[in-house]
Order: C-alpha cells, then structure tokens, then sequence
C-alpha cells in the first residue's frame, strides 16, 4: 500500500529534528505538511484539509506543541482531537415520528449500496429497536432492483411493498404510506433509484416524493471509497433535498474513508450508521473517534475491545481464569476457548485492526488459517472424556484413533498434544506470578 | 506545428458523435476542472510557487493522487526552467502535453494495449471483475449490445450468485439486447456458473462469453480466492483464455482505486479498466496513477445510463473533454 498513517509520517519528521535539542517553528510546518499529506491520501476533500490544517497549526504553534517535549505526539493528540471534534458526537439514533408511521427515505449515488443497507436497517430496527418496517421498492430504473429488495425482504422474513416498475415513484410512496398507516407500521423504508446529483430530473422527482412522504428522514447512503467528489455529492444533494443524516457504506474494505470527514465539513449532518459487510446484520453505529484513527491510519483498538466484550462470555472468563490459576485446565476448557476467539469473527480481520500490524513486516499480509483452528477443534472433539480430563492417557493407538476420528494425523495430534502440555506447564508459571502479569500465553495455532 | 494544433486537428477531423458524446459526458467535469484552470492562469501574471501550489490542488481535487500529481508538479517545474515560461498562458499546453504523455505511456505499449483482444475464430472469453456497486452488470449489458451491433453474438454467464437479484437484473440485460444468460440458482458456485456457461459456449458456437462475477472488496482474502477458481476454471477449459479481464472502476472513487486496481490484478491479472460514471463531477483522476504505476489501460468509459454510453477509451478525447474550454479559448485569440 502506498498509504502510510500519520504516525508514521511524523515520526520521520522527527527522526530528523531529533538531536536539534528544540523544535521550531519551521518544524511544526514540516509536520503539517504531513498532515496535509495523510489526509489528502486518505481522500479528505482538499478544501476541508486546508482549514484543518489551518487550524490544527494555529493550536500547535501556539505553544501547546512547541513547549512539549514530545512534539510529534503531542501533534497527533491535537489533529486526532480537532478530527473528532469535526466528526460530531455519537448520533446513531433514528427519528421517531410523534404520530406512526416514521418514514424514512434513502438517497445516494448509484452503486452506494442504497438497496442492501435498506435491508440491513429493517434489520436493526427490528432487532434492536423492536419495530415493524416496511421496505418500500422505489427504485424503477435499475434493472432487477425491484427484486433484489424483495429478496432482501424474504430473507429478514418482512414485508416488501412494490407496484412494479411502470408506476411513478410518487405514487409508489404515496401507496406504501396508506398501506403503512391501515396496517400499523412503525416505521417505511424507501429505497429511491441511484441517481447522479447533477441529474436535475431525477433529482426533481426526489423532491417530489419527499413532498408526498414527508419523510422524517432522508439518509444520504455514501460509498467510502468515494474521493474527492464527495463533497460535490453530499453539498448537491443536501441543498436540494435537506438531507438528515449519512451511512457510510463498504466500510469494510481496506479504505481510509477520508469522504467521511468531507461529507461532515459540508453537509454538517451526522453520519449515523456504517456498513460493514456484505452480510444483513453488518450495519454499525458510527464512531467518530475510531473513524478519526481510521482515517489517520492509526489502528481501530477500540472496535476490537467491543468485540471481546460482545463476544465473551464473562462468567465463562471467570471460570476460566480459576481453571487456569488451579491448573485444572483440560483440553475441554480448552476447547472453549477456541469458540470464544472465533466468536470475535475472522482472525486476520481482528489483526488487522491492531495499531501498527500493517507496519509489521511479514505481518501485514498474513492470512491465519482458519482451517487450522477447525482441525485443531476436530482433534479434540474426537476424543473421549477421559482423554480430555487425562490426556497423559493417550497412547499410539489412542493417538491412531484420534487422528482416524479428525481426519488429521498422529503428527498433528502429537504436535496439539505437546502444546497443551507447554500451556499447562507456562499457566503454572504464571499462576505463581504477581497477579497483573498473567496474560497472554500462546494458543496452538498460532 | 503545435502539440495543440495537431490534437485539434486530429479530433476535428473525426468531427463524430463520440466525440460530442465525450464531450457531453464530461460536461460537468470539464466545466469546473477547466474553469478553474483557466481561472488560475488568468489571475497569475506569473508561473510561481502559488501557482503551481494552486494546479497541485486542482489534480488532487480530480482525484489524481497526492504521489502523482507531486511528480507531475515536480516535471512541469523542470519543463518550465527548460523553456524558460513565464506566461501562464504557455501552461496550458505544457500542463496537458504531461498529461497525455501519462496516460499513453510508450506509445507502442499503447497502441497494444488499447483495443479489445477478441478473438478472429474461436471463443472469446471475458471476465468482469471488481468491488460492490461500480457497474459491473451494466457495463456488461452496455458491451453485449456493442459487440452485437458489431455483428458478433454473445452469450452471458451469471457469475454473480451471491448479490440479491443480480441474476435477474443480467437476465433483463440479456433480453433487452438479445443475448442468452446462462444462469444456476442463487448461491450456487460461481465458478459451476461459467464452467456450464463455457460449454454452452462452445456448443452453440457463440463467438464471445462476457462472465459476470460477484462485487468483492479487494481485502476479503476468502473471495479473492473465489475468483482466482473462476479464472482457472476458463484458463482450463479454453486455451489462451481469458482472453480479458476487465477491472469495472467507479469515478467516484478516490484513492482507494489503487489498492482495488493492484490487488485484483495478482488474483486475476487484469488486463484492462472500464471506469463508470464518468458522466458524474468526478474526473477519475486515479486511472493516470493506475496507467503510470501498474501499467493497466483503461479500455471503455462508462458516459451515461443508456445501452450505448460505452465508448472506447481515447485519451487523447479524454484530455480534450477536460480541456476543451482551453483548446477554443487558445484558438480564438
């Protein structure tokens, strides 16, 4: 990749004052032009890093770095403040209509992923909110589009309303309000057609339909990879249709999303959601903080540390933890707590979100096999309970066994078998060391 | 004769449609790009710093890239000390000569690299491939109806097994333009898709088989794998093929193009960029960076919603799309 965080970026530039005993004025300029650097690859419209950077270099040269006696992270501190600031504070709640139903109306660009995140808002609305939606097929032009929300619709088990694609938008939305109000739903999702912000037909026929929908939302579904262009977009479409809110989509690919920052500079509305993934329960809130490390290139620590907390069990972990300190540890427990590591999702992905990792040689490519965890999991699972709890028992044609049960061989099943004793013997260690220090042994495959 | 003169000339000359239709397309981009070109060489009286600070933001804002525009910067400083230009109005045409020369690269590279390999006998095979949402499926209902006009038949295979109504939404394409889809039920193996679709190929002697495949983020290692099958299950079943394999490139994309445009050619060796939506504002300024560092031509631009806004990739149209206010400005004088 030809991106490099701003960690880095300044950390050269300091490489080079280093020795000069003072940092100058001259110097703090040499490192926003750094900034301006990182943020310009990571696609932050070039006006809005422009009064950034003005800004960020007013604060840092006015003393509060140049006093410093760590300068290049006491730089980092003041951008990664002022982009939060920027960001906005966390927004991921939805209107609620005083008189039912609440409707919503999604806009963008073609190909943003208006259709999908659709779906994936029903979803959450469903789920977390306890609502009841119903997805509106507004969407006429697109070959198929109609069908693909209705098969979105069949998978959340929801209902789609569609007239076909031969009657008006408007008159679709006006149908689907009627409906939505005998029927007794929450809230009405519209999926309007992709369109491009310079397209004044169909940019009046939105108008339209939000004056016969009267929506309580109009969420402006952007594309994270989106560059430059972004705030022509966001700018255009808000001031035509008074947008309310953003959803940042595709999130998930290895972009830094600087279109982020410059849809929040122009547009001033919150970005309340993020999708991150293909799948129908992949839409996220929206961080500032962590979007602000993003976009740095610094590491996303914190997703990471909610995933654990979402994913393990905590009385389980206590458990675990007396098992460990007792040694009594089996290879049952241990079983467990592969689960619990799976549970956090794909294991590169969870690497990925470590500061640093990409910077690591060796490191920023590597694939863990997950296959390997299942073999590792077959291993175990094909032996008996007491050769789980006594796993001294198992001789060379217990091994055979095991090895003919798992579809491995006697090398694997020897070499998980060595590891679990090494575990053991480094979990006895640790029991005996002051507490605060016990963390992080080995796990097999890894 | 001046660099101008002869593009002008040159294109002039083709006086045709596709030119108008360039011309239309990149309307919106040329009238903020090119004003404000011309807007910055009207307010300097000379070619400093400030001005060439000013051109540096005008390529970023095109999405060109920080890393290419800093080089380009770089030459044209060296290129105006060698001429020794002080009128910015010179700059013009030192500023698009530079960008021609990046997007052609070595001319005999380029002449290579720039039509279509469609096979004179025999099966062509095609496989689209790229991230979620750029326009793979219509660009590929956009190039069937090409080709066919073009005399050829063609017949599609519905790759994208994965996507909520992208088999129906290829099938539409299919009808509209009078080509048979060859399709599985959803979720089923992609690769199974184009395998059964290759043989119907062949069967039915069809002379060219544009693949669909499913949108994937070129960091999802499980389905780069996926398309790396698909690839090898064509190379297998017809010698020499495929014999494209087009990347489908959204405008609008920043810097991020990069990354897709590298990383997919490892998994399928992408031989050639179709950027969409180019009749947006964006200016798909990163396909320069893309040429330049990967060597990867872009082969048809996307101008519209219509079944023929596909036109072939001319970057020399391309340049003068975005500085056709400049040519006629420069004339007129």
């Amino acid at each position: 990749m030809p991106f490099e965080g701003l960690s880095e970026r300044l950390q050269n530039v300091m490489n080079k004052i280093r020795g000069k005993g003072k940092v100058t004025e001259a110097d703090v300029k040499e490192m926003m032009r750094e900034v301006r650097l990182a943020l310009l690859e990571a696609d932050v419209n070039f006006k809005v890093v422009k009064d950034f950077v003005k800004r960020v270099s007013e604060r840092a040269v006015g003393q509060e770095v140049l006093k410093s006696l760590t300068p290049g992270q006491q730089v980092i501190k003041v951008v990664k403040e002022e982009l939060t600031e920027l960001m906005g504070g966390e927004q991921s709640k939805i209107a609620v209509a005083s008189r039912p139903p609440t409707v919503v109306m999604m806009v963008g660009l073609q190909g943003a992923g208006k259709t999908t995140t659709t779906g994936k808002l029903a979803n959450l609305l469903r789920k977390r909110y306890n609502r009841k939606p119903l997805l509106v097929a507004a969407d006429i032009y697109r070959p198929a589009a109609i069908k693909q929300l209705e098969t979105l619709g069949k998978q959340l088990n929801m209902p789609v309303f569609s007239l076909g694609d031969q009657v008006s938008p408007v008159e679709i939305a006006k149908q689907a309000l009627e409906k939505a109000k005998e029927e007794h739903y929450d809230y009405v999702l519209i999926d309007t057609a992709g369109r491009l912000h310079v397209d004044e037909a169909l940019m009046d026929e939105l108008k339209q339909m939000k004056e016969v929908a009267k929506p309580d939302e109009i969420f402006l579904v952007v594309d994270a990879m989106t560059g430059q262009d972004a705030v022509n977009v966001a700018q255009s479409f808000h001031e035509q249709l008074g947008i309310t809110g953003v959803i940042l989509t595709k999130l998930d690919g290895d972009t830094r999303g600087g279109a982020a920052l410059s849809i929040r500079a122009v547009t001033n509305t919150p970005i309340k959601f993020v999708g991150m993934g293909e799948k129908l329960d992949a839409l996220e809130p929206f961080h500032p903080e962590r979007m602000a490390s993003r976009i740095l290139g610094m590491g996303d620590v914190l997703t990471l540390i909610e995933k654990a907390q979402a994913a393990v069990d905590e009385e389980k972990a206590k458990e675990l933890e007396q098992k460990m300190r007792t040694a009594t540890f089996t290879l049952d427990d241990f079983l467990e707590q592969l689960g619990q590591v799976r549970k956090l999702g794909p294991l590169d992905e969870i690497l990925k979100m470590l500061p640093g990792v990409n910077k690591i040689k060796g490191l920023n490519n590597i694939q863990i096999d997950e296959k390997q965890i299942s073999r590792v999991e077959a291993i175990i699972r094909s032996m008996t309970k007491e050769e789980k709890m006594h796993p001294e028992i198992i001789n060379g044609s217990r091994k055979k066994r095991i090895a003919k049960g798992s579809g491995t061989s006697v090398q694997e099943v020897n070499r998980l078998l060595k590891q679990f004793d090494e575990m053991k013997k480094m979990m006895k260690m640790m029991t005996n060391m002051p507490k605060g220090k016990k963390r992080g042994f080995k796990f097999p495959f890894m | 004769m001046s660099f101008f003169k002869k593009l002008k000339e040159k294109i002039t000359q083709q006086a045709d449609s596709v030119t108008e239709k360039f011309k239309q397309g990149l309307t919106k981009t040329r009238d903020s790009f090119a004003g404000r070109v011309n807007d910055l060489i009207a307010r300097y009286r000379k070619v400093d710093e400030e001005f060439f600070e000013e051109l540096e933001e005008i390529l970023i804002s095109a999405d060109v890239g920080v890393t290419t525009v800093m080089d380009l910067i770089d030459e044209l400083k060296m290129e105006v000390k060698r001429r020794n230009i002080q009128d910015p109005k010179e700059m013009q045409e030192v500023i698009s000569e530079k960008l021609v020369e990046i997007y052609r690269g070595d001319d005999e590279e380029y002449e290579k690299s720039a039509a279509l390999n469609i096979q004179k006998d025999g099966l062509t095979v095609i496989l689209f491939v790229g991230v979620n949402g750029v326009g793979k499926t219509t660009t590929i209902g956009k190039l069937a109806h090409k080709l066919k006009t073009e005399g050829k038949t063609v017949m599609l295979a519905a790759g994208d097994t994965f996507r909520a109504g992208a088999i129906e939404q290829l099938e539409v394409w299919g009808e509209r333009v009078g080509a048979e889809v060859i399709k599985q039920s959803a979720g089923s193996d992609p690769a199974a898709v184009v395998y059964d679709a290759i043989q119907a190929a062949k069967a039915r002697r069809v002379d060219v088989l544009l693949c669909d495949t499913a949108g994937r983020l070129q960091n999802k290692v499980n389905l780069m794998k996926e398309l790396e099958k698909v690839k090898r299950v064509i190379e297998r079943e017809v010698p020499g093929a495929p014999h494209e394999v087009l990347l489908v490139l959204d405008a609008t994309t920043g810097q991020n193009a990069m990354s897709q445009a590298k990383i997919f050619k490892e998994a399928t060796n992408v031989t050639g960029i179709v950027l969409t939506k180019l009749d947006g504002t964006a200016k798909g300024g990163i396909v320069l960076a893309i040429r330049n560092e990967l060597h990867i031509p872009v082969k048809f631009v996307g101008l519209g919603e219509k079944m023929d806004d596909l036109q072939p990739f001319d970057p020399e149209k391309y340049v003068y799309g975005l500085f056709a206010d400049l040519f006629e400005g420069k004339s007129e004088q």
